[in-house]
């Protein structure tokens, strides 16, 4: 048998990642523009106790830069699943309970999303929306919301077969009551795990787009764009522009999917009792 | 039926608790199978009885060693005078006790029945296996169907023989006969005698006392995870004069054959089992006594009763 | 005064054998029709369309002189085999029983239903100890009939003797028609007024 508590060990985990997370948001906005204003006698230094990320080659405080830009890649991403996931509702939802023909449609329009790349999609619709800010937005949440819609789609199937919902539309229950109480109640925590889960794929994204050069615009201190530089210079030999911030990428994606997956663990009562 | 053999299998005060989540954080011990004596001789059926969820299936788990993860079992468990351990249990399994499972989901649903009953022995028994499928009622296409293609009494009896292939010494059938007719049902229990007779030992556990009473030699009442009286089957027949615990007597008292009067109440909680005899919140003869500690078992009449009134 | 089923054609697709072919039964208010039959003839089938869970392809099923209403509250409520797959897994029982809308105090003490049991969630709870639940809703949205399909099966003779001596018992006040399915010839026998066989 296994000793502590496996839900309390959850919780506690699932919490400090919240905060930690929570706590690289707030000093991405906390951050006044002046830190990250450029210094010529300071470009290019090594990582070192003033500068713990280093700074690039136009003297900008790397680890202000980066913390910067991930709160405005953490704004995306929170956005974009959100969005995402909300489209995923709406149109899992209405092929489950539609007609056969809805259904057929809704089913055939996710393949083709899942069939194209995400990138050209991204890439096309933030183009076509002007891109910046909300053009990303736009691209990212339009192109995630798929298997989430799949998944509700099936959970929502699953869930109108059963007995007591039979049962509830014999007690004088309109289909309505039985949507929002019966079956949102049972897709509610699925849900939020989903929307957590897509944030790192949505970050990720969005790094990646603004590192094409199809995002965000140059001067924001975005991560792919502080990435996308760097590469200018890692032929001369300053690797910390690109590895430091890279790191921060790679660690929140990791921490965000983690917080996910502890989530799973609380909010599911199968799951949980062992 | 003669008792002064060795037991082929013994179970003295064994308890399974599981450890549960309550509300929030909070864990709780759950007791689901309490002090629980149990022995079963070559040549018998001993039928368990009770209603289901009241941990009878996990009796089955706890003698094969299968229980989940988050069981704690405390306990005395002997096969042939030997005490089980986790790896007697696991080297056991299978060969020397073999089980029939109480859900049709047990089956294998990428395999068809016929090979799934043989399993892995070689060479494959494959001519005894179509004489039981026979035996059991089964039409012969029945060997290349898929689990999907069964009926639910088919499945059963699909699940009844895997379990009679194997050359066990010790069988424990779980709920063998729900979704089968009363035809089929006497079939499968008829073969079930047929392997007692033949000097091995079958645990029947079961919810229908009208069928424990009609099939086996014991029969063993289940009464909120625990044992409260084992009595020859005869005995039920006789009537609440022959039974030796007032929870017995209680149910004789409410068959429909009978007098159809039930007893108040309902069984007591895992979560928050009584301190003394489990049975005492609903006993009409409860004392002080019961009612404090949990009473010793004694043999009465030939049976075994766990309970202090009338000593 | 009665629900009845007029020659009724069941089958769950087209060109598929019948499961019920021409079937006829008629249940009054204050009796106790007992169905019983070999397993596969089609006890539960006919439970489920009495109840408007399905539809007969042909004939017509109905209560006091109306179809069986297909918005609202039906007159006929289905009690099942297996209570813990009629009641919502995430839901506390109390919601479970208020789903009925109906009063709920003296059906609680009828049934035995303990005031702890109404803030655990159904799988705390025991086969025996759901069905109350599942029986005490159906008599709280004010049925006029149940149908009552192996509601006992799977419980021990008390439990079963103190859920059908409440049904009965409250059966009996309100004058409803019953239509139990069972294979215990006994439990037949002491709960039924009229029994019927059904056949293969």
């Amino acid at each position: 048998m296994k000793k502590g508590n496996r839900r309390t060990r959850a919780v506690i985990q699932a919490a400090a990642l919240a905060m930690l997370l929570l706590v690289v948001y707030a000093a991405g906005i906390l951050i006044s523009g002046d830190a990250v204003e450029g210094d010529f006698l300071d470009a290019g230094r090594p990582p070192c106790l003033e500068h713990p990320f280093g700074t690039d080659a136009l003297g900008r405080d790397l680890l202000m830069r980066t913390l910067k830009g991930m709160s405005v890649s953490m704004t995306v991403g929170a956005a974009a699943s959100a969005i995402s996931a909300g489209i995923a509702v709406f149109v899992g939802i209405a092929a489950a309970a539609g007609s056969g023909r809805v259904d057929a449609a809704i089913s055939w329009l996710i393949d083709v999303m899942m069939s194209v790349p995400h990138m050209v999609l991204i890439i096309l619709i933030s183009f076509a929306m002007g891109r910046g800010f909300q053009g990303l937005l736009a691209g990212i949440a339009a192109t995630h919301w798929c298997s989430l819609a799949r998944l509700i789609r099936g959970e929502v199937l699953q869930l109108r077969s059963r007995h007591y919902i039979a049962v509830s539309r014999k007690l004088g229950k309109p289909e309505g009551w039985i949507l929002t109480r019966h079956l949102l109640g049972h897709l509610a925590p699925q849900l939020l795990v989903g929307a957590i889960l897509m944030f790192p794929h949505a970050i990720l994204h969005e790094a990646a787009v603004s590192f094409l050069g199809f995002g965000l615009p140059p001067e924001q201190p975005a991560t792919g764009i502080i990435l996308a530089e760097s590469m200018r210079y890692i032929s001369a030999g300053l690797w910390w522009p690109a590895v430091l911030p890279g790191l921060t990428l790679v660690w929140v994606v990791l921490s965000v999917d983690r917080l996910g997956d502890e989530l799973q663990k609380i909010l599911n009562p199968f799951s949980a009792q062992e | 039926m003669e008792q002064r053999t060795e037991a082929l299998l013994e179970i003295r005060d064994l308890s399974v608790s599981f450890r549960m989540y309550g509300h929030g954080l909070k864990q709780e011990d759950q007791q689901v199978i309490s002090d629980l004596h149990l022995s079963v001789y070559p040549g018998e059926i001993l039928a368990v009885a009770g209603s289901s969820g009241s941990g009878k299936s996990l009796l089955a788990s706890a003698i094969l060693g299968i229980l989940p993860d988050n069981a704690a079992v405390r306990g005395y468990v002997s096969y042939q005078g030997e005490e089980l351990t986790p790896e007697g249990q696991a080297r056991l399994r299978g060969t020397e006790i073999a089980l029939v499972p109480q859900s049709v989901s047990f089956l294998d649903p990428l395999m068809r029945t016929g090979a799934q009953a043989e399993g892995h022995r070689r060479p494959r028994p494959a001519e005894r296996r179509r004489q039981l499928f026979r035996d059991l009622g089964l039409p012969d296409q029945t060997e290349r169907l898929y689990p999907f293609q069964l009926s639910g009494g088919m499945a059963r009896r699909v699940l009844v023989s895997t379990a009679l292939l194997t050359d066990a010494r010790l069988i424990i059938a779980d709920e063998p006969t729900p979704g089968m007719s009363l035809e089929q049902a006497l079939k499968a229990l008829r073969i079930f005698r047929e392997m007692a007779d033949s000097g091995r030992a079958v645990i029947l556990i079961t919810h229908d006392i009208d069928l424990a009473v009609e099939i086996a030699d014991r029969v063993a009442v289940f009464y909120a995870g625990t044992t409260v009286e084992t009595a020859k089957a005869s005995d039920f027949k006789a009537g609440p004069g022959a039974l030796r615990h007032p929870y017995s007597q209680a149910l004789w008292r409410a068959l429909p054959q009978n007098e159809f009067q039930p007893i108040e109440g309902s069984q007591p909680d895992a979560g928050e089992l009584p301190k003394g005899c489990l049975f005492a919140p609903r006993c009409p003869f409860r004392t002080a006594k019961c009612v404090a500690e949990t009473p010793p078992v004694r043999q009465v009449r030939g049976g075994e009763v766990r309970c202090c009134y009338g000593a | 005064m009665a629900l009845e089923a007029g020659n009724i054609f069941f089958r769950y697709e087209k060109k598929q054998p019948w499961i019920l072919e021409d079937v006829t039964v008629r249940i009054d208010r204050g009796e106790c029709l007992v169905v019983s039959g070999p397993s596969g003839c089609g006890k539960t089938t006919l439970a489920m369309l009495l109840a408007g869970y399905l539809r007969p392809e042909r004939g017509q099923i109905q209560a006091e002189g109306f179809p069986l209403p297909a918005k609202g509250v039906c007159p006929v409520q289905l009690i099942s085999q297996h209570p813990e797959k009629a009641v919502n897994p995430r839901w506390r029982l109390k919601r479970v029983l208020e789903e009925s809308g109906g009063r709920m105090e003296e059906i609680l003490e009828t049934f035995g239903i303990r005031r702890r049991w109404l803030d655990r969630f159904p799988c705390e709870l025991s086969g025996g100890e759901l069905q109350r639940f599942c029986v005490a809703r159906a008599l709280m949205s004010g049925a006029d009939y149940l149908i009552c399909d192996e509601i006992s099966t799977m419980m021990d003779a008390v439990t079963q003797a103190q859920i059908w001596n409440a049904v009965l018992r409250e059966a009996k006040k309100r004058r409803m028609g019953i239509l139990a399915v069972t294979h215990n010839r006994h439990l037949a026998e002491r709960i039924a007024t009229r029994q019927i066989a059904l056949e293969k």
